[in-house]
């Protein structure tokens, strides 16, 4: 398959998490969403890793290896994040992004 | 070694007051500044046999190829003795004043101190921005913490301006330092960078106006009658004794060695604001009724003529501007101190409240108007031998600009004399009949300027020559 | 005794300061003892000098003290320059000081004794800077002097300082003088750049070989003359002079008499090569002397004050003496000063002994028949008013027909003004003396009463001053009495470039004793007609009139000067504080900090907390960087 439509996909993918951080309000989607723009950074990654592996150009796990770098940074923004959102779940009884502003004041 | 006791001396001595209470704070200003006149007289000394001794470099930052390099020529330590006599002298007189956070109050004088003799013997472009600031920086505070009312809008106008000025000669300074071959803030490598001509003046204009800000010339010289009149007034005599200096020795220092023809090509320009500055100034202080707003005026036209006579740049004209540096900062202080007094008694400076103080402090009175009329310059006072060689340096320059700058004699007479009128002559009222005449810490102090005002008015001689080699160089570079 | 030199000034120098430090300490007669005694020892130590200069052959010595300044090529010693010219003004300055001195003991008796401590300390002060001034060997020297003349006017003007009337007058005095200062300097200046020196013995030899006529030495000679119309009174800075009168009488006489004024005469008179060289300098001397000489005549027709009648006297006397300079007739310049120190100082000390007797008053209206109260003073009065009219014998007569003479010679037209100045110097002369002396006194009884011949102190002086008056002038008399002229014998190694310069004007004996006839009976014409009208003076109290109310008024030449330059300069003053200070520059700067401000306050809106919009911006920026990077490529 040529690397264009893993590009295509990834930037679907991406477009997709961008517009779900920016619209949406609900923490947990925000969340989820951030993760989706991570995940299709990794795609690509791994995408052109291959195909550089394929052109002899360069050795196929240098790329990836970075990929789980990302992933293992996911996972412990996961545990972090989540752990935020539920205490201000409990706060407040909502995970509204919105009504977090007190920062401000 | 000397040289960096001179900074370092009052550096150290500010930082421990910061921690200092009672009469702490006092003392230590005393006995520091005390010791930097000791250090500078014998640095005079040592100048005299052996001048090299007083250049001193290690390394500051060697990544950016900035050393501290300091020195000491004749016009150094010209300015270094200005500056711990006038410290002497202010801390003597305010001995009996009480300053609320008293440590702080004389911590960030001595910093000053220290930012000032650093400015002056830095012969290293990025210790002399250092230290540029580092005297700017505690006057801000000491200015916006014990100032009069409008301390705040005047300290604003203040920073607007001098951080303009900073900013844009940082700017030269770097700019300058990247086209230097070896990448270098050292004196002999700035001199030496040879710019093209249309390169110099350009960066002309970054360096003169940050100096002209600071001497002040016309037109950036607002910040500094509002400033003189807001701060206390020991920071007054410093910021118009010492600090206006450091523009003026800018100029001799860097700019004219390091930008010859960008200077060769403005000159004119710089002369024509300089001598408008005079009679401009000159005119306000007639009509001012503020004491200090008039000083400060009159300040400003001296200033212009000194800066008019780096520029007219030859023998005559810069040795009367360096031995007028010395005076100028005597004159000025002297002055002040009298301001200061008049304000400690009868809590006013408005002229138009003062008047008949000669019948009831009759040494006060012979001091001011010895101090006023060495401040017109008055042949045998010091303030004559500056004028005259300043003037006749700009005569050789261009007749007519000397002339012109000679209308400021005659103003300067009308607004002096107004002056000593108004405080101590004519009828006194309820209010000045209460003057008490000159405490022995007073009486010291304007004794000390008024034997400087006539010995180096009669026999200016050793002035002359302490400032003649650094004249030599300067014309010799351009 | 040549040698001691340096004690001439420092002796008056030292008595300032022992008066000045000790004014509190010292009591009235030792501060008066000081003061007097330093200027009597001053004067022998002249005298002393004066006798071994007048030597024939005798040349310029220059005892240097110091270098004063060096600066480059410039060297500029402190030396004093001994030679005909200054050794002669020394003993007028010291002579005619010391009797002031010795007057103002008496005079100044109802001071305090610090203000009288203080008022010795100046009147020291001044000669001392006279002293500078005239024997200083160089023009920096001289400046030096000219300006310290200048502080002491200041200083002893405004002796009564809680008087502003007097305060003003002290600051008019000084700020004209230093008009003219300017002048002095920038001529400086340029002998500077054109002959590399200021010292006499130096410059006045490179002059000498300038061709006459030359732009730089007229442009020299002129800038001086204007430094000299500052101290010396001259159109259009004389101003200052009548006001002058504020301060007490003994100073007027030391400003009018033997210090100060005559700076102008030394001056012109020690740069006499340089002004006959620029002969269209010297014409400008000569109409300007005139000038003055007749308006101020005009003025001191119709005054009323003593004082103020003797000011315009110096005033117009001092536009004869540069009349004379002007027609190159420098020793009979120097003549003039020297007979008119002796008449004027006679005149004025006689004024204050009038003043002290008066307990003050100073308006002639209010006198009147003091001939029978103060007989000394009435008798060397009217010998000073015979000898400043020219009347035969005595030394006005010698010195100003001398200067007639030498006008006539130079133009005829100058000649008439200046003969009907002296007619009109006669009549109010004459005019003053027969108001304040003769006819009934008009004052209160309770001044009446008073009225008393003043002590000895106060007229020794006035007795000796008429002697001088008297005899005086026979030291330069004119060649047609056959005698020899000593004084110009005596100067002649000062005035000897100059007169190797132009061609000598003779007059025929023939004319020259008409001339002098003439003067005479025309004189004494206008003396009896003076007396007619004001032997028998009244006071009728009606307000003058016409050009009378004009001549009253001086000419309004001070609310002129008020129009076109105090007004206006406050104006301008105002103009730049408040419209280019405060609306301009400042606004601008303030504006430019406001502007920041204001900026700040707009872009701080942007920081509204919402963690959705600080994203939506991020992308929006980062959409916008892509953009851009594909465009610029």
């Amino acid at each position: 398959m040529p690397v264009q439509y893993y590009i295509f996909l990834s930037i679907a993918l991406f477009c997709i998490g961008v517009m779900g951080v920016l619209m949406r309000r609900n923490a947990i989607i925000i969340f989820m969403c951030v993760e989706l723009m991570l995940n299709a950074v990794n795609l690509l990654l791994v995408a052109f890793s291959k195909m550089w592996a394929d052109a002899g150009r360069v050795d196929a796990a240098g790329a990836q290896i970075f990929v789980f770098f990302i992933m293992v940074v996911a996972a412990a923004e996961v545990a972090v994040g989540l752990a935020i959102i539920v205490m201000v779940y409990r706060n407040s009884q909502s995970v509204d992004v919105n009504i977090m502003n007190r920062l401000k004041n | 070694m000397l040289t960096v006791l001179l900074i370092l001396i009052p550096l150290v001595a500010g930082l421990l007051t910061f921690g200092l209470k009672g009469s702490g704070p006092k003392t230590v200003g005393l006995i520091s500044s005390l010791a930097s006149l000791a250090v500078t007289i014998a640095a005079l000394f040592q100048f005299r046999t052996a001048p090299e001794t007083l250049s001193h470099s290690c390394n500051w930052i060697p990544q950016l190829g900035a050393t501290f390099s300091v020195g000491l020529d004749g016009m150094g330590m010209m300015l270094s003795l200005l500056t711990s006599i006038s410290f002497v002298l202010i801390f003597i007189v305010i001995n009996k004043r009480e300053y609320d956070r008293a440590n702080s109050f004389y911590a960030l004088m001595l910093l000053s101190q220290a930012g000032l003799m650093g400015v002056f013997a830095a012969y290293d472009a990025m210790l002399f921005y250092f230290f540029w600031e580092l005297a700017l920086i505690p006057v801000y505070f000491l200015c916006s913490l014990w100032g009069g009312e409008k301390r705040i809008p005047v300290t604003f106008k203040f920073f607007v301006y001098t951080f303009a000025g900073s900013l844009l000669m940082l700017i030269g300074i770097i700019y300058i330092y990247l086209q230097t071959p070896e990448h270098s803030f050292s004196y002999a490598s700035f001199t030496t960078a040879a710019l093209p001509k249309e390169t110099q003046s350009c960066l002309f204009w970054l360096f003169f106006v940050a100096f002209a800000i600071k001497m002040p010339i016309f037109p950036f010289h607002t910040w500094q009658p509002d400033t003189y009149e807001q701060s206390p007034t020991p920071v007054t005599m410093v910021l118009s004794g010492i600090m206006v200096k450091m523009g003026l020795f800018g100029v001799i220092r860097w700019l004219l060695p390091v930008l010859p023809q960008g200077a060769y090509v403005w000159s004119d320009v710089a002369i024509v604001l300089s001598i408008i500055g005079i009679v401009y100034a000159s005119c306000i202080a007639i009509v001012q009724s503020d004491f200090k707003r008039l000083i400060a005026y009159s300040s400003i036209a001296h200033i212009g003529l000194m800066s008019a006579a780096i520029f007219a740049n030859n023998e005559q004209s810069l040795q009367g501007v360096l031995v007028q540096f010395f005076n100028h900062g005597i004159n000025i202080i002297g002055l002040w101190i009298i301001v200061e007094i008049i304000q400690d008694r009868l809590k006013v400076k408005s002229l138009n409240d003062l008047g008949g103080i000669a019948a009831y402090a009759p040494r006060m009175a012979t001091f001011l108007v010895i101090i006023s009329f060495a401040n017109i310059a008055l042949p045998l006072t010091n303030g004559f031998i500056g004028e005259f060689l300043m003037f006749s340096g700009l005569y050789q320059y261009n007749p007519w600009f000397m002339a012109v700058a000679g209308l400021g004699v005659i103003l300067g007479a009308v607004y002096t004399l107004n002056m000593v009128q108004k405080v101590i002559f004519g009828q006194p009222n309820q209010l000045t009949e209460t003057t008490t005449d000159l405490r022995g810490n007073e009486m010291l102090a304007l004794s000390v300027i008024v034997a400087i005002i006539l010995v180096l008015g009669v026999y200016p001689k050793p002035m002359l020559e302490l400032v003649q080699s650094t004249t030599e160089l300067v014309n010799k570079v351009y | 005794m040549i040698n001691l030199v340096w004690l001439v000034p420092l002796l008056p120098l030292l008595g300032f300061l022992v008066n000045g430090l000790g004014r509190r300490y010292l009591s009235k007669s030792l501060a008066g003892i000081v003061g007097s005694g330093a200027i009597l020892a001053a004067f022998v130590i002249s005298l002393g000098m004066f006798l071994e200069v007048r030597t024939p052959g005798f040349q310029a010595v220059t005892v240097q003290l110091f270098d004063f300044i060096s600066a480059g090529s410039l060297h500029i010693p402190f030396a004093f320059q001994v030679d005909q010219l200054s050794s002669l003004f020394l003993l007028i300055i010291t002579g005619v000081g010391s009797l002031i001195h010795i007057y103002s003991t008496s005079y100044m008796h109802d001071e305090t004794s610090e203000g009288f401590a203080r008022y010795f300390a100046y009147l020291n002060l001044f000669v001392f800077s006279m002293l500078i001034l005239v024997l200083g060997a160089n023009y920096v020297m001289m400046f030096i002097g000219w300006e310290g003349v200048g502080l002491c006017s200041y200083l002893l003007i405004g002796f009564w300082y809680k008087n502003t009337n007097y305060n003003n007058a002290a600051k008019k005095a000084f700020v004209m003088n230093r008009i003219g200062d300017l002048g002095f300097l920038l001529g400086m200046f340029l002998m500077i750049v054109h002959f590399g020196s200021v010292n006499y013995s130096e410059v006045l030899p490179q002059i000498a070989g300038v061709a006459k006529g030359d732009g730089t030495l007229a442009a020299i000679a002129m800038l001086f003359f204007v430094g000299a119309m500052g101290k010396s009174a001259q159109v259009p800075l004389y101003t200052w002079l009548p006001d002058a009168m504020a301060g007490p009488t003994p100073v007027s006489a030391l400003i009018h008499a033997a210090t100060m004024v005559t700076a102008g005469i030394y001056m012109i008179a020690r740069s006499n090569i340089l002004y006959t060289l620029a002969p269209c300098v010297q014409n400008v001397v000569a109409i300007i002397g005139l000038v003055t000489a007749v308006l101020a005549a005009s003025i001191a027709l119709k005054q009323d004050d003593i004082k103020k009648v003797l000011a315009y006297s110096t005033v117009s006397q001092l536009g004869y003496m540069f009349l004379a300079l002007g027609v190159g007739a420098y020793t009979t310049a120097v003549f003039h000063v020297m007979t008119h120190a002796f008449f004027k100082a006679l005149l004025f000390l006689g004024s204050g002994s009038v003043i002290h007797a008066m307990g003050g008053e100073q308006d002639i209206r209010k006198m009147g028949g003091l001939k029978k109260y103060m007989p000394i003073t009435n008798a060397t009065f009217l010998i000073g008013c015979l000898a400043i009219s020219g009347i035969p014998g005595l030394s006005g007569f010698f010195s100003k027909d001398e200067i007639l003479s030498h006008t006539f010679a130079a133009n005829k037209l100058l000649y008439v003004v200046g003969l009907l100045t002296a007619l009109m110097t006669a009549f109010y002369m004459f005019r003053l003396y027969y108001i304040t002396f003769c006819g009934q006194f008009r004052g209160t009884h309770e001044q009446e009463h008073h009225l008393h011949e003043s002590p000895g102190a106060i007229t020794f002086p006035l007795i000796v001053l008429a002697i001088l008056s008297v005899i005086g002038g026979y030291v330069g008399l004119p060649a047609v009495f056959g005698a020899p002229n000593l004084l110009e014998h005596y100067l002649h190694p000062i005035f000897a470039a100059s007169a190797e310069k132009v061609e000598p004007h003779e007059l025929a004996h023939s004319t020259e004793w008409l001339l002098m006839g003439l003067s005479s009976v025309l004189v004494i014409i206008t003396i009896f007609l003076a007396r007619s009208w004001y032997r028998n003076f009244a006071d009728n109290g009606e307000p003058r009139t016409g050009l009378a109310k004009v001549l009253e008024n001086k000419w309004y030449v001070d609310e002129i000067y008020d129009a076109i330059i105090v007004k206006p300069l406050g104006m301008l003053s105002r103009f730049f504080e408040e419209a280019i200070e405060r609306s301009g520059i400042d606004r601008l700067v303030n504006g430019v900090g406001r502007g920041v401000q204001w900026g700040s306050q707009q872009v701080r809106l942007l920081q509204s907390g919402q963690v959705g919009f600080y994203i939506f911006a991020m992308v929006i920026g980062m959409v916008l960087l892509f953009v851009i990077g594909f465009l610029v490529r």
